[in-house]
């Protein structure tokens, strides 16, 4: 697992991380700006997302119809989206092609058109996505679950809201634009096939006279215990979990994320395990680990018909609560060969592995090598997982129903 | 890179494209199977079935199958389609010999009672969650009316009411006589040691018995007509429209598909200037869908409800411009220069060439590397994709519509 990341900061303060991937013909970046839905003024939900949309609308010396074309013309794959934090952007493409892709994303980021004429329909796209998620029962319950766990600012969703979405101005766009979208703690990083000095060159060349207010770090985070339901008219009822667990940046993420992946990493994981193959509950039933700044979370997720709702809610508990009885050596020896697995695989891939680069280095302030991961997980031990089970046993429950009935939640001690 | 394929005594083929730099291996088993070849009592057998295979076999229980894909460190899966049933798992090259062991088994799986019942809980699950969701009913739907009564109108999931009385020993005659060693083919991708894929598959699969297993090709009678299905929560309005197109053998499909990439990509197409960039549209797009020996050109648009007849009305009038606005040579290229990249960028994973290979072998009998599959779009001329728009304007086909309310 050969492996070399280099850093460097701009005299601006963003950050740029490249990790060369020689045997792959592509490179994939990623750009996150420190700027959220939690950046959004109160009364302007769904802003963050709308800026970024106008931002593509025309900027630099490309037209609305340019951006969109020109990247087609290069045969750019691409995504972008808002998160609680951030502002990301990625694009992968064939590396010959960096440096014009590169020129276009810098164009969006910093020199925007704001096309009077294009806000209304940039407005009625974001509406349309927004009223989208109505017929998505699942994505609309996680939706609700962040509201409800982590409050008005933390828990809002990149959609927005009908009010925010059609409030917002022009100039709230702009205003959110030259508040949020600066250098300080923005990150640019680049995965495979490319030549470092000549990128830094590059991203000096684009980036380098850029320059914004300083970036104002977050208040903490802190999980909101409770229960909601949304009734709904379907045939199956929706559940989201959540409990408290450390977040990524915690020295001991890596035991709560071990705990996770026996619950949930592959097929023999103790929920898929119990709620589908042993009692036929559900189609879908998985856990993940979630963080958000320095609030760790383990969200659940089970689909399943109404009347068997209530048993399938207790029987994901139950199994939840059943690592407190040990973890056996067979499913540690799978959870590190699984990670193993995907570590090597991700050399397969310059967008996995720019997006996680970007992602370490907003966590952590750093980007941990594979060598370094592998030992980590290599460190963990059937007892230290039941030890770090018990110091953190889940904890401020989170429920969110949507379907035909409300269940019973009992979430014990919390 | 290089293709290697041989078969063995029983008729099974195995193909490799062996890449000796590859981080991974990839393998699957392909097989010639799928909704079409079920009869309508049946319909969801190929699919029940994908699922049972996971249930063990007489060497392994359910729990030792599942816990071995793990051990391997696998990302394993398997879908079912009209045509075809596909088991797959991507390891590191060490664990090739025990990867192709399990699978090889687990094409072999014991079928038992108890299991069937449990997972007939599964698909019903499956079944409620796609219900759930409307756009999921006007995909099924519109196939019923476009096909009628030929065979690939069939449902894949199959229905509530077959599923719920499909029984075990139908199911059992159904794998033999599906599951010959000449209606699979297994496919391997990456640092494959074929050699030792050749030797290893003819030990494993050497007394599998070859079988009758054959698909009625009949042509379809093609239906045409305008369908209203009523979802009362739905808070969209989709709607769905099937007109012929080419199958998957035919050369004239890379034509196709370039022109619903010009007309309805989900960027940058026309479709997208006229209604998804103007916010008239949450989905407004044209794509092709191919099977063995027919195909479909598919329109698509998702929109709120009180829009839906200007929106879908502008769709129509977009389509039927072939001769007055016809096809650019800009458009041309970079209908292209998406395609072929997202071709290229998508090939570094041997996972993903998994499929681009068995699919082209399995309905093709044919191989390509990727600087040639890219070719096939390369070539194809502004005149012929211009011809293909304007044979828009004259089709026919099933238009199927899924919101809130019955249209007053």
């Amino acid at each position: 697992m050969q492996q070399r990341v280099f850093e460097h900061r701009l005299s601006n303060g963003m950050v740029v991380l490249g990790e060369p991937m020689p045997w792959l013909e592509s490179v994939a970046f990623s750009l996150l700006l420190p700027a959220g839905t939690q950046n959004e003024p109160e009364d302007r939900l769904g802003l963050a997302g709308l800026t970024l949309e106008m931002c593509q609308r025309g900027a630099g010396k490309y037209s609305s119809r340019d951006v969109v074309e020109r990247l087609d013309f290069l045969g750019v794959d691409r995504s972008s989206s808002v998160t609680t934090f951030h502002t990301s952007m990625s694009m992968a493409a064939m590396s010959r092609v960096l440096e014009p892709t590169l020129e276009i994303a810098a164009a969006i980021v910093l020199e925007p058109h704001f096309p009077e004429d294009e806000l209304e329909e940039a407005r009625q796209s974001a509406l349309l996505e927004l009223a989208s998620i109505e017929d998505d029962p699942a994505q609309k319950c996680f939706k609700e679950l962040k509201r409800l766990r982590f409050g008005e600012v933390f828990g809002r969703s990149a959609l927005g809201s009908e009010t925010g979405l059609t409030e917002a101005s022009l100039e709230d766009c702009k205003t959110f634009h030259r508040q949020s979208y600066h250098p300080d703690h923005a990150i640019l990083s680049l995965a495979g096939n490319f030549d470092w000095d000549g990128f830094l060159k590059l991203t000096e060349r684009l980036f380098g006279k850029w320059s914004g207010p300083a970036y104002r770090p977050p208040t903490s985070v802190l999980s909101i215990p409770g229960n909601s339901h949304l009734p709904h008219d379907s045939q199956q009822t929706h559940i989201a979990l959540a409990y408290d667990a450390v977040p990524y940046n915690h020295p001991a993420y890596y035991q709560g994320r071990g705990l996770v992946g026996i619950l949930s990493d592959g097929m023999s994981s103790r929920l898929f395990a119990e709620v589908r193959e042993k009692r036929g509950l559900v189609y879908s039933v998985s856990a993940s680990s979630h963080s958000l700044h320095d609030c760790g979370s383990v969200l659940c997720y089970a689909g399943t018909t109404a009347p068997r709702a209530q048993e399938t809610l207790d029987v994901t508990m139950q199994t939840i609560r059943s690592l407190e009885s040990g973890i056996e050596p067979d499913e540690l020896k799978r959870l590190k060969t699984r990670v193993r697995t995907s570590l090597v695989m991700e050399q397969e891939s310059s967008s996995s592995r720019s997006s996680q680069m970007a992602h370490d280095w907003a966590y952590l302030g750093r980007v941990p090598s594979r060598k370094e991961l592998l030992a980590t997980i290599d460190a963990l031990t059937c007892e230290s997982l039941l030890a770090h089970y018990v110091s953190y046993p889940p904890s401020r429950w989170s429920l969110v129903t949507i379907g035909p009935d409300p269940l019973e939640f009992h979430d014990a001690v919390s | 890179m290089q293709f290697r394929s041989e078969k063995l005594a029983n008729g099974l083929e195995v193909i490799a494209e062996v890449n000796p730099e590859a981080f991974s291996m990839s393998l699957g088993y392909f097989v010639k199977t799928g909704a079409r070849d079920e009869t309508p009592e049946m319909a969801g057998v190929s699919h029940f079935l994908e699922h049972m295979m996971f249930k063990g076999t007489a060497r392994r229980t359910a729990e030792d199958v599942n816990q071995e894909l793990d051990d391997l460190g696998s990302q394993s899966n398997a879908y079912t389609s009209e045509e075809q049933t596909v088991y797959y798992m991507s390891v590191l090259p060490e664990y090739q010999h025990a990867a192709l062991d399990l699978l090889t088994d687990m094409m072999r799986p014991a079928l038992r009672d108890e299991d069937f019942q449990t997972e007939r809980q599964v698909i019903l699950e499956e079944i409620a969650m796609y219900d759930d969701q409307p756009p999921y009913g006007a995909m099924e739907r519109a196939m019923e009316q476009y096909f009628g009564d030929h065979p690939l109108a069939r449902r894949v999931l199959g229905t509530r009411e077959t599923v719920s009385v499909l029984d075990p020993e139908a199911m059992r005659a159904y794998h033999q006589a599906r599951y010959a060693p000449n209606n699979l083919t297994l496919v391997a991708s990456g640092a494959v040691d074929y050699e030792q894929l050749l030797k290893s598959a003819e030990a494993l699969t050497g007394h599998w018995k070859a079988s009758q297993a054959n698909r009625s090709l009949i042509s379809p009678k093609l239906n045409s007509e305008e369908l209203v299905m009523v979802h009362p929560p739905a808070t969209q309005q989709y709607t769905l429209q099937y007109s012929p197109g080419p199958s998957y053998s035919d050369d004239e499909r890379y034509v196709s598909r370039v022109l619903g990439t010009i007309l309805g990509d989900d960027s940058g197409s026309r479709l997208f200037w006229e209604l998804v960039d103007t916010g008239m549209a949450e989905s407004a797009a044209t794509f092709t869908q191919e099977f063995q020996d027919c195909g479909l050109f598919c329109t698509f648009l998702a929109c709120a409800p009180d829009q839906h007849v200007e929106n879908w009305q502008i769709i129509q009038q977009v389509l039927s411009q072939g001769k007055e606005i016809p096809i650019t040579e800009l458009e041309l290229e970079l209908a292209k220069n998406k395609i072929c990249s997202g071709m290229i960028l998508g090939s570094e994973r041997p996972s993903n060439r998994l499929f681009s290979i068995g699919n082209a072998w399995t309905i093709r009998r044919k191989y390509e590397t990727i600087q040639s599959a890219a070719e096939n779009y390369r070539q194809v001329t502004l005149e012929s994709v211009q011809r293909a728009f304007e044979s828009l304007a004259n089709r026919t086909g099933v238009t199927v519509s899924v919101g809130p309310a019955a249209p007053s």
